[in-house]
């Protein structure tokens, strides 16, 4: 038996933005939502998956084994172990390429790989001097003692504490930091309009197409991803104000993702035991990478992809011409053309120890379908949405054509990967 | 439930309709499931084949009872599960009566939810035999409505050379819970060589049925139902009800194909997912359907073309693809093709001229189709519902609601599964010898049926 690791298919439910059709739905519904939908169209209820592997970014302490939780309660046998896996917008990327791995060593001969992400129901904690406070009076073995304890609580301290998407090095917010990107590389407000056009109008067209229905099951009565709105244009998003960056940014709520709901899924197997059990093959996992960035020393935060997708390549023995399609994450409009623009910085690549410059892509093949702008990001669930479209996308294409994922990720990390179709 | 509807089932509310006449309904025998009585055998003539079929299906019989006493009309001394009539050569007016003499104590002594049959030839020869022969006709149908208590009357027109094993899957269905909702029906069953055995609890094992509109209602009691009796399940449904859908298909432990049925090659999609699973087709239920009622005077024609496109059109185009010996994937010989038809198409019924123009077409559809798929032993036949509770139906207003279901001899909506398991019936391997018919689900409709 050949240990190639081949995607067989994906499953999602359609995305939201917060406080949208799946703010009542948690991580775990949303899961189990996405592994239910799988199960049914590859026909695995009650199938033993070798492994699952999910994780979401904000995640509540209850969740502490949250795959496995959403394991059992779909429809795979029970006896389907998990584990849970996080590293930021990378979750879903970073899971395939664990489940992958785990089937290239012959470990499994199966497993399905995933990601959910709830902002609506994001954690809420409280600070850190109530939570002292409240273990120093657990741990009290009198009453006084106890009192003296809970003494030390100010009324400051009650004030719940929200998740924050801020860089804990820098204090600075992902839009923020990218704003400083943006700008850095020059980036017009034009350009990332007209980004975040395109991806709407060709996740738009998608779903006219009918691509998407074995790729997405519908959740809660949302049959289609909500934040998407196929009648926008670069006229309507110039008329939006700057979030990012100042009064004179260019960054706007058009041109970033939303905050997002909802979760995604794709199975993998051993391409032999694809074969045997009737299951499609749509490409395999040639190869992957991560990478990162020193951003509190002054780096380009979302940048981490750059080096990540040029050791690769290079490992490989391929350039950026080798490729049908390319994915690009597009956490915001920016983000993409950056990437592009180090793509073709000779003095950026030489300087993250590459050989030259990647070079230049025909923008045709890049997000053929829409992205994160139009889809949503639910940032766990992203990368796990990525690998099914461009594997279905590639097999569409013919055997050996290959594709490429680039997802950046908080802490100035990068994931990136290639498949192949088969 | 509304206000009228509360009041209706509290217990003043029965007691004052029980008052007024309206009974309880009966709670009707269902599944697989034999009456409780005596399986009384009554054979009018030289004919084996009722005694050849229920000794298959391992039924023991006892010999009926017979009113020729002026004086004094004859009883059972207790409750009888049910009455064969094997009438097969019976074919004058004066024995006509034969048949009053054993029909008239079984009917005073049938159980609740017990069952008269009478087998009789499909084809006859000369004027007196072929009216004799439409004779039954009547008399079955009249029995049915004089039944009570969910008992229920059926009528078996079989072909001169069919066996006793072409007769077998029939006959189980009939005196089986499965028919429960199958009143006063009259359908044929012909030659198909098939060998005598006994009837199967999971007669469609490992076969790969395709039902569309799968992901509620009356679709989703059809996969269940067909599941249990051993099919895999391929659960069609469109992409906005996937939800649903892959709910039922998990459940049965199928798979669910997000599908617009209308769309052209819906048909090459169907076969290509059952092909990549290294499958072909044993049977399609084209259970997937529209209303757009309106008045005629208010019928346009997107209302016009929807309904019938969904309907009726789409699944003509599927068959094609799929009976194309061509199309991996795609039905293969002794297959099954069921459509579902309804009595608003069989009677018509006013503001679904689009609904009903599609359902008597499904009719006609399964007649058209039957003797040219003979060749390749693939059947195709319909149901056709009556008044059957769904979400669908549980919208229509309460007391319009009501009439529905008294107006049929059991006084009651039939339920999906009712549907479900005659469904399984035509699709029952056994079932070899039934093609082209239309089965009604209606519990006898008082009206056009």
């Amino acid at each position: 038996m050949t240990h190639n690791a081949v995607v067989v298919g994906g499953n999602r439910t359609p995305f939201a933005k917060a406080g949208g059709p799946l703010a009542q739905a948690s991580n775990h519904d949303l899961l189990t939502a996405a592994l239910d939908g799988l199960v049914a169209r590859y026909g695995l209820s009650g199938a033993r998956i070798g492994e699952v592997a999910a994780g979401a970014v904000l995640k509540h302490p209850k969740d502490f084994n949250l795959t496995r939780e959403a394991v059992l309660s779909s429809a795979l046998d029970p006896s389907t172990p998990a584990c849970d896996l996080q590293q930021a917008c990378g979750t879903g990327l970073e899971a395939t390429i664990y489940i992958a791995n785990k089937i290239a060593l012959g470990q499994i001969d199966s497993g399905i790989s995933g990601g959910t992400d709830s902002t609506s129901d994001a954690p809420i904690t409280v600070s850190d001097p109530l939570r002292r406070a409240l273990l120093a009076a657990n741990a009290a073995k009198t009453a006084p003692q106890r009192l003296k304890a809970l003494s030390r609580i100010r009324p400051a301290h009650l004030k719940p504490q929200a998740p924050s998407v801020t860089e804990p090095r820098t204090g600075l917010s992902m839009g923020e930091h990218q704003a400083l990107t943006a700008e850095r590389w020059g980036i017009s407000r034009e350009d990332q309009d007209e980004i975040a056009a395109a991806s709407h109008h060709k996740l738009a067209a998608a779903w006219e197409d009918g691509f998407f229905d074995d790729l997405v099951t519908p959740y809660l009565g949302l049959a289609r991803d909500a934040i998407l709105r196929a009648d926008t244009s670069v006229d309507k998003l110039a008329k939006l104000r700057p979030v990012f960056g100042g009064p004179g940014g260019t960054m706007t709520a058009g041109n970033s993702t939303a905050l997002s709901d909802g979760a995604a899924t794709a199975l993998l197997a051993n391409e032999d035991w694809a074969r045997e059990h009737h299951l499609p093959v749509l490409a395999k996992v040639v190869d992957a990478e991560v990478a990162a960035v020193d951003h509190p020393g002054g780096d380009d935060l979302l940048l981490g992809p750059v080096a990540a997708a040029g050791r690769m390549l290079s490992r490989r023995g391929l350039t950026l011409d080798d490729f049908a399609l390319i994915e690009i994450h597009e956490a915001f409009a920016s983000t993409v053309l950056t990437t592009l623009e180090a793509w073709k910085s000779e003095e950026y690549c030489r300087s993250l120890g590459l050989d030259g410059a990647l070079g230049t892509i025909d923008r045709s093949i890049l997000n053929v379908t829409g992205s994160s702008l139009a889809a949503g990001h639910p940032f766990a669930a992203t990368g796990a949405r990525i690998v099914p479209t461009l594997a279905k996308l590639l097999h569409q294409r013919g055997p050996g054509s290959k594709g490429l994922i680039s997802m950046c990720a908080a802490g100035g990390q990068g994931v990136v990967a290639i498949l192949e179709a088969v | 439930m509304g206000v009228i509807e509360k009041a209706f089932y509290s217990p003043a509310g029965k007691a004052l309709s029980a008052k007024a006449g309206l009974k309880e309904p009966p709670r009707l025998r269902r599944g697989r499931t034999w009456p409780q009585g005596a399986l009384v055998l009554a054979t009018l003539g030289g004919g084996t084949i009722a005694a050849d079929a229920l000794s298959l299906l391992g039924r023991a019989t006892e010999a009926p009872v017979v009113d020729d006493q002026p004086d004094t009309p004859a009883g059972y001394g207790s409750r009888i599960g049910a009455l064969v009539v094997d009438a097969t050569e019976l074919t004058t007016v004066a024995a006509l009566e034969d048949l009053r003499a054993v029909l008239r104590p079984a009917v005073r002594a049938i159980e609740p939810s017990g069952r008269i049959v009478i087998l009789a030839r499909a084809e006859q020869d000369g004027w007196e035999a072929k009216a004799v022969t439409r004779a039954l006709d009547g008399i079955n149908r009249t029995v049915g409505k004089e039944l009570r208590k969910g008992a229920t009357a059926t009528l078996v027109y079989v072909d001169a050379d069919a066996t006793a094993g072409d007769l077998v899957s029939t006959l189980g269905f009939v005196l089986q819970g499965r028919s429960a909702f199958v009143d006063g029906q009259a359908w044929r069953v012909s030659a198909a060589a098939q060998r005598p055995q006994a009837m199967e609890d999971r007669p469609l094992d490992g076969r790969v049925i395709v039902v569309t509109g799968a992901a509620r209602g009356i679709g989703a009691a059809i996969a269940r139902t067909l599941a249990r009796d051993g099919a895999i399940i391929v659960a069609v449904d469109i992409p906005p009800a996937g939800e649903s859908l892959a709910a039922v298909a998990n459940e049965v432990g199928g798979t669910a194909l997000q599908l617009d049925i209308t769309a052209a090659d819906a048909g090459a999609t169907i076969a290509a997912h059952v092909a990549a699973r290294g499958e072909s087709i044993y049977g399609i239920v084209h259970n997937a359907g529209i209303t757009r009622d309106k008045m005629l005077v208010n019928t346009d024609a997107s209302r016009w073309g929807s309904v019938l496109d969904v309907n009726l059109a789409a699944q003509i185009r599927m068959n094609e693809v799929l009976l194309d010996p061509g199309t991996p994937g795609g039905i293969a010989d002794g297959g099954r093709i069921v459509g579902i038809a309804s009595t608003s198409g069989l009677a018509g019924n006013k503001g679904q001229t689009n609904y009903a123009a599609s359902k008597a077409g499904v009719a006609g559809l399964v007649a058209a189709m039957a003797p040219d798929l003979a060749s390749r032993s693939i059947t195709a036949n319909a149901v056709a519902p009556g008044f059957i509770e769904t979400d669908m139906t549980a919208r229509i207003p309460f007391v319009q609601r009501e009439v529905f279901r008294r107006s049929n001899s059991l006084s009651q909506g039939g339920q999906p599964e009712d549907v479900a398991e005659a469904i399984g019936y035509l699709l029952d391997p056994r079932s070899q010898g039934v093609t082209g018919q239309v089965v009604r689900v209606c519990g006898q409709n008082l009206v056009g049926a």
